[in-house]
């Protein structure tokens, strides 16, 4: 298989590329790792008249902690999260759900900015970011514009991103007290999540401070459980405020039923991994890690 | 479009389209029929090179989009004669029945050693975990993965039968 023909420009520079496509963008996809792009390409699911290749631009790439933030480049690959010692302590959930994107080879090529901004609804990294309260820096001709994570992703394959912005930077408070965890059920290495569930608990005291649910392959896109994150906000973390929580995320997942399991089945899945992911998380925020 | 490579140890150039992928400019331009197209979706790994030593899967490359990179295909593992440490492993231990997959699964078993030189099982069956063998024969590539650490790990306690060992075993 090979892709429909398209103009190929791999600018050596942010500004060339933001330039490109304040010209060309509506007719433009960019590529970073090409992981999830190139698939769609060969399959002619996307036929795009001209590729903007941003895999070049590698100051795009690391993760720096400054402000109270770890600032995650969107060039960062999952590879390099997912054997980072320091956000194993620093995030945990960074790592413990890099480790499950696709495959080894995928994830020694594709990054997280390409994976967010492709908005599969079963990837994994936007639920990890909505649990975090991730913020994401669009830059164009016009600057940078901050989107919040809740409001990035707008339906399936689709973002808050306009076609002249190129996502450069992840931003993820890191608090004390402050762990997640991600739990995903796949039939095998590189299949889709046929759910997963993302948690990141913030403890003041003996209370929950504030709580992050992201939900992945439960919906048209990765979905935010508000009312479960609103009702453990305050609470002490006992197993009835972790399993109302849990009735609530699972609650708000809209799976459908399909050839990984029925809808049923998966909304208790939900229900289980939120309620197993909260315990994890608030063990690792009193450990101090996170 | 120009496509500037170095492929196990020799530049090569080309003129392609963008949207040539990386395996059929390795298979078609320079003929070096190695490396193998299996599924085609990035599932199976049939098609691992190691891109300035990291294995990646060519079929979800561009060619374009590595140029100026050096890639080692499994024509490349091998120093004339003398197989290389991993191909040694795959010889003695039976590591591959019909072959399909044999190319993957030495790259990416040559770059965990690389980067990991005494890794645990659990280590090797995660490094491998994007390269399916339809023949089911794990136990062999593994075991296969392990023996080239050992035939290394030999021939850096003693550095002047490092060929040797290479070239004959290492048993």
């Amino acid at each position: 298989m090979f892709p429909a023909a398209f103009d190929y420009r791999a600018p050596a520079s942010l500004a060339e590329a933001v330039d490109i496509l304040r010209q060309r963008g509506e007719e433009a996809k960019v590529m970073a790792g090409g992981q999830s792009l190139i698939p769609l390409l060969k399959l002619r699911f996307s036929q795009p008249a001209l590729v903007v290749d941003i895999g070049r631009l590698h100051n795009l790439a690391g993760i720096e902690r400054r402000d109270g933030h770890l600032h995650v480049g969107a060039l960062t690959k999952h590879v390099d999260i997912e054997r980072s010692t320091e956000l194993r302590s620093l995030c945990p959930i960074l790592p413990e759900a890099a480790h499950w994107i696709a495959d080894p080879l995928v994830r020694n090529q594709g990054t997280v900015g390409g994976s967010v901004c492709h908005a599969d609804p079963a990837g994994d990294w936007g639920s990890v970011m909505l649990a975090l309260g991730a913020d994401f820096v669009a830059h164009s001709e016009a600057g940078d514009r901050v989107i919040h994570a809740a409001d990035f992703f707008a339906g399936p394959f689709t973002t808050a991103l306009r076609p002249d912005e190129i996502l450069t930077e992840i931003r993820i408070p890191v608090a004390a007290h402050s762990a997640g965890a991600y739990n995903k059920l796949e039939r095998k290495v590189g299949d889709f999540a046929t759910v997963a569930v993302a948690v990141q608990v913030t403890l003041d005291g003996g209370k929950i401070k504030s709580a992050g649910i992201g939900l992945t392959s439960v919906g048209d896109r990765n979905l935010k459980a508000a009312d479960a994150e609103k009702s453990l906000a305050g609470k002490e973390p006992t197993d009835a405020a972790i399993a109302e929580a849990a009735r609530l995320a699972a609650q708000a997942a809209e799976p459908k039923s399909d050839i990984r399991g029925s809808a049923e089945y998966k909304k208790d899945v939900v229900r289980v991994f939120v309620q197993r992911g909260l315990k994890t998380a608030i063990t690792r925020a009193r450990e101090g890690k996170g | 479009m120009e496509v500037r490579l170095k492929v196990n140890g020799v530049d090569h150039m080309g003129d392609v389209e963008p949207r040539v992928l990386l395996v059929d400019f390795i298979r078609t331009n320079l003929r070096l029929t190695g490396t193998h197209i299996g599924c085609d979706t990035t599932s199976c790994g049939a098609c691992t090179v190691l891109v300035d030593g990291t294995p990646l899967k060519s079929c979800t490359l561009l060619a374009v989009q590595v140029s100026g990179r050096s890639i080692t295909t499994v024509e490349g593992l091998a120093a004339g004669a003398a197989m290389s440490p991993m191909q040694t492993g795959f010889h003695e231990e039976h590591g591959l029945q019909c072959g399909f997959c044999t190319p993957g699964m030495m790259l990416v078993g040559t770059a965990l050693l690389e980067r990991n030189p005494n890794p645990t099982e659990d280590e090797i069956r995660w490094a491998i975990s994007g390269n399916i063998c339809r023949c089911t024969g794990y136990m062999n590539i593994v075991k296969a993965i392990q023996h080239a650490a050992a035939i290394k790990a030999a021939a850096a306690k003693a550095p002047p039968a490092a060929e040797a060992v290479a070239a004959g075993g290492g048993k």
